[in-house]
């Protein structure tokens, strides 16, 4: 007994010790530093001397190939985010969904330029893709809801992850079994080929209709999901799911609606892509899957709005962030470090803000 | 611990007696071999061997699915050509070897060291398996399946693999050997090229990580700046992307005279289409792996003017036998040629056919045995020998196609399907490895 005077006082020590806040100290370290080092290669890069240093026409180029890709990043994270916050689950077979319009649109394109109709009646023909890549993407979208995740709604939150990776192992090798595996040309009208300028900046016609395109989709989005009946069923299911249905919404039916979403924006990013890049592959879903989803992470998932900034900004990081903070360092081909940097940005916010940059700024267990 | 250390001795004195007794074997056995002359009974590796009537078994581990098939497999209908005009006539039935039919055993080494190192494990469980032909892509082959082959005495002769440290001294495996160029003479040519015929001064590099690219840039870069000239970037990207704008503008900051990107045809077309617009004045290079019918149909107008480095098949059509009789009897079996490597693939099943009947020792049951060290070295002896390719000497690295003669082509003028009429190439240069830095 005479020795718990100081066994007391350690323990008090101890637990002093342990009740401060080490995760968030840890964290802020983390933060700080790699705030520190973002900085320094920005002020290093930026005071190169001048032979060395990055021309002003170069960030303005880069911020349009940013916004271009960004724009495509942020239709597909959309999706990513429309399901989570419906049903909280992470859909991994969207980047397959927006693979599937593409695709499938291609073979479209393919007969019309054969045919001539591509470039005779552009307008049309473009009208065209999108409704058939819409068609496909929505279609993929409904199945997967209807045969993969509907079955699985009760289940505990890690299977329908499983099974959503397994449908997107299945959607990429079924388009490989059936279209084969070596990358197909996409047609581009000629009324697209070029560029023009605007304010001075050179943007080639494809980037605007990019732009554009991506732009209306989100506009007319944000109107259906605010002003609509059906828009407002789908907010309250996302807040309470079980509370809608006793108000006398069918879950079932706003969940569908939800998917066909997704589908179109899926759809709509898969023609804009592909006139991009002029080129379709069954894994072409995958790597713009994963940086959507990461998008809809930064943005913050589950809500709209976080969505297409998270798109735009990552877009935006893609094309900027690595000439801008490691050249400064002397890292030679800062290019291929670019996933690394994106990841690094990303854990960045998620320390400051781990709800996203408009998410709701606490930590959601997925 | 006693007992232990005891057994530690028994053990030794036990092995050592077993190793003891086998060298007395074989020092005994040496005069009694076939009637081949040839002493197989002392092989390190052990011997192959085929009873009477059954086939002699080769193997093939090249990319035979995916987007890469047309490489693996137009290399697969060389060999097996190789086995048709055995008995000396392209009839579409294989001919005989020392009496055994040649059968043949497919791998895929699937162009990735995943598929290299599957492939070549499957194959070296095979005790029947003779060789190997393959592997397609330098990155299935280089400290994959060149080690496991090596491991158990297996010769792997590749038709396609390009990758300077295949053959090199730090990296080359004892059965390793190919009749494809080594790309230190190729990115010596493209270097020369751009500096004599293109007046470059300045030059950048692309490369996707993979041996090949990687490999083909350095000995690029190596001999354009041996040649005067100043590489202001190598950079690097990841085969699987789509936008590589932000990075060619970041080249295009450097301003290049040349930008020289060996890269494979998906992430080859992309640049192609995207320094089009970004960098218009810069001349645009590429080698055999964008070499391509696919990339003129992915990168359509993109192509114009885009020089692209490649084994210069004008060299085989010299002698009528490319011409006259090989190229149509594969057209007869297999349709149009997709790569240009069946030579190549052609070439090293003849070379390997030679020395397994020089080492084959024919036994009185009509068996026969096969060393494996024998086997080796017989090929690696190869001197003189004239392929369609070339004459075909191999060094005691594993090149064996030592004097090698590589084509510029301009497109869309590409001597491929699809590419425009006349596909000679631009300019044409011969080098050995002794010429090149």
């Amino acid at each position: 007994m005479a020795s718990s005077g100081p066994a007391r006082a350690v323990d008090t020590q101890l637990s002093g010790f342990a009740t401060l806040p080490w995760r968030k100290i840890i964290l802020g370290i983390l933060g700080a530093t790699i705030s520190f080092v973002v900085v320094v290669g920005a002020f290093k890069t930026l005071t190169l001397p001048q032979a060395e240093r990055y021309s002003g026409d170069f960030w303005v180029d880069q911020v349009v190939n940013g916004l271009g890709q960004g724009a495509i990043l942020a239709l597909i994270a959309l999706g990513y985010t429309l399901v989570y916050g419906i049903l909280r689950m992470i859909n991994f077979a969207h980047g397959e969904v927006f693979m599937a319009g593409s695709f499938i649109s291609f073979f479209f394109a393919d007969a019309y330029l054969e045919s001539g109709f591509l470039n005779n009646q552009p307008y049309t023909a473009l009208l065209i893709l999108f409704v058939v890549s819409i068609a496909a993407s929505t279609l993929v979208a409904v199945l997967l809801e209807r045969i993969a995740y509907r079955p699985l709604r009760n289940a505990p939150r890690l299977v329908p992850l499983i099974t959503a990776i397994g449908a997107s192992l299945f959607l990429q090798n079924a388009f490989r079994g059936f279209f084969g595996a070596q990358p197909r040309g996409y047609p581009l009208p000629d009324i697209l080929r070029g560029s023009i300028e605007l304010f001075g900046i050179k943007v080639s016609k494809v980037q605007l209709l990019v732009f554009i395109t991506a732009i209306v989709a989100m506009l007319v989005l944000q109107a259906f999901v605010n002003r609509s009946r059906t828009g407002r069923s789908m907010r309250a299911v996302a807040e309470d799911s079980e509370i809608a249905s006793l108000m006398g919404i069918d879950v079932d039916r706003i969940v569908v609606i939800t998917f066909v979403v997704g589908g179109i924006l899926a759809g709509i990013a898969g023609v804009l892509f592909a006139l991009t890049f002029e080129q379709v592959q069954f894994t072409m879903g995958f790597k713009p899957g994963i940086a959507a989803f990461t998008a809809a992470v930064l943005g913050g998932i589950g809500s709209i709005g976080g969505a297409a900034l998270g798109g735009f900004v990552l877009g935006l990081l893609q094309a900027m962030g690595p000439p801008l903070l490691l050249t400064g360092f002397g890292i030679p081909s800062p290019f291929s470090l670019k996933d690394a940097f994106v990841f690094l940005i990303l854990i960045l916010v998620l320390v400051f803000r781990p709800g996203g940059l408009l998410g709701s700024g606490e930590a959601e267990k997925v | 611990m006693k007992r232990r250390s005891w057994l530690t001795v028994v053990a030794t004195v036990a092995v050592l007696a077993l190793v003891a007794s086998a060298c007395s074997n074989d020092d005994s056995g040496g005069g009694s071999g076939g009637g081949g002359g040839t002493d197989t009974t002392s092989d390190e590796f052990g011997t192959v061997e085929i009873a009477a009537g059954e086939p002699i078994n080769i193997g093939t581990l090249l990319v035979i699915s995916g987007a890469d098939a047309t490489l693996g497999l137009d290399s697969q209908h060389g060999a097996e050509l190789a086995a048709d005009y055995l008995d000396g006539t392209f009839d579409a039935t294989p001919g005989q070897l020392l009496g055994h039919d040649i059968k043949w055993t497919h791998e895929d080494d699937l162009c990735s060291a995943e598929g290299g190192q599957a492939g070549a494990t499957a194959l070296a469980a095979d005790p029947s398996i003779v060789a190997v032909i393959g592997t397609s892509c330098s990155s299935a082959a280089l400290g994959v399946a060149d080690t496991v082959t090596s491991e158990k005495g297996i010769l792997l002769f590749s038709p396609s693999n390009t990758n300077p440290a295949l053959t090199g001294e730090e990296a080359h495996q004892p059965f390793y050997a190919r009749t494809a160029h080594n790309d230190r003479i190729q990115g010596a040519i493209v270097a020369e090229f751009a500096l004599n015929e293109q007046g470059a001064t300045t030059m950048a590099t692309i490369h996707d990580e993979s041996p090949y690219t990687q490999g083909l840039t350095a000995a690029a870069a190596v001999n354009f700046e041996a040649g005067g000239g100043t590489v202001s970037v190598q950079e690097q990207i990841n085969s699987e992307d789509t936008d590589f704008k932000p990075l060619l503008r970041s080249i295009a900051e450097g301003n290049p005279d040349v930008l020289y990107a060996p890269v494979f045809v998906a992430a080859c077309s992309l640049i192609l289409k995207q320094a089009a617009d970004i960098m218009p004045d810069v001349t645009l290079m590429a080698s055999d792996g964008c070499l391509s019918s696919d990339t003129l149909k992915l990168a359509g107008d993109a192509v114009d003017g885009v020089f692209v480095s490649g084994p210069d098949v004008t060299v085989f059509q010299e002698g009528d036998f490319y011409s006259n009789e090989f190229i149509p009897a594969y057209k007869d079996q297999y349709g149009d040629p997709t790569s240009v490597f069946h030579a190549h693939a052609f070439d090293a099943a003849n070379v390997l056919f030679d020395a397994i009947e020089q080492v084959a020792v024919e036994n009185d049951d009509g068996s026969l045995s096969i060393g494996r060290t024998a086997l080796r070295d017989a090929v690696f002896a190869t001197s003189g020998y004239e392929g369609m390719t070339g004459i075909i000497t191999c060094t005691e690295l594993g090149d064996c196609a030592t004097d090698v003669t590589i084509g510029i082509f301009e497109g869309p003028n590409w001597p491929v399907e699809g590419g425009a009429k006349p596909d000679d190439p631009v300019y044409s240069d011969t080098k050995s490895l002794d010429d090149v830095a």
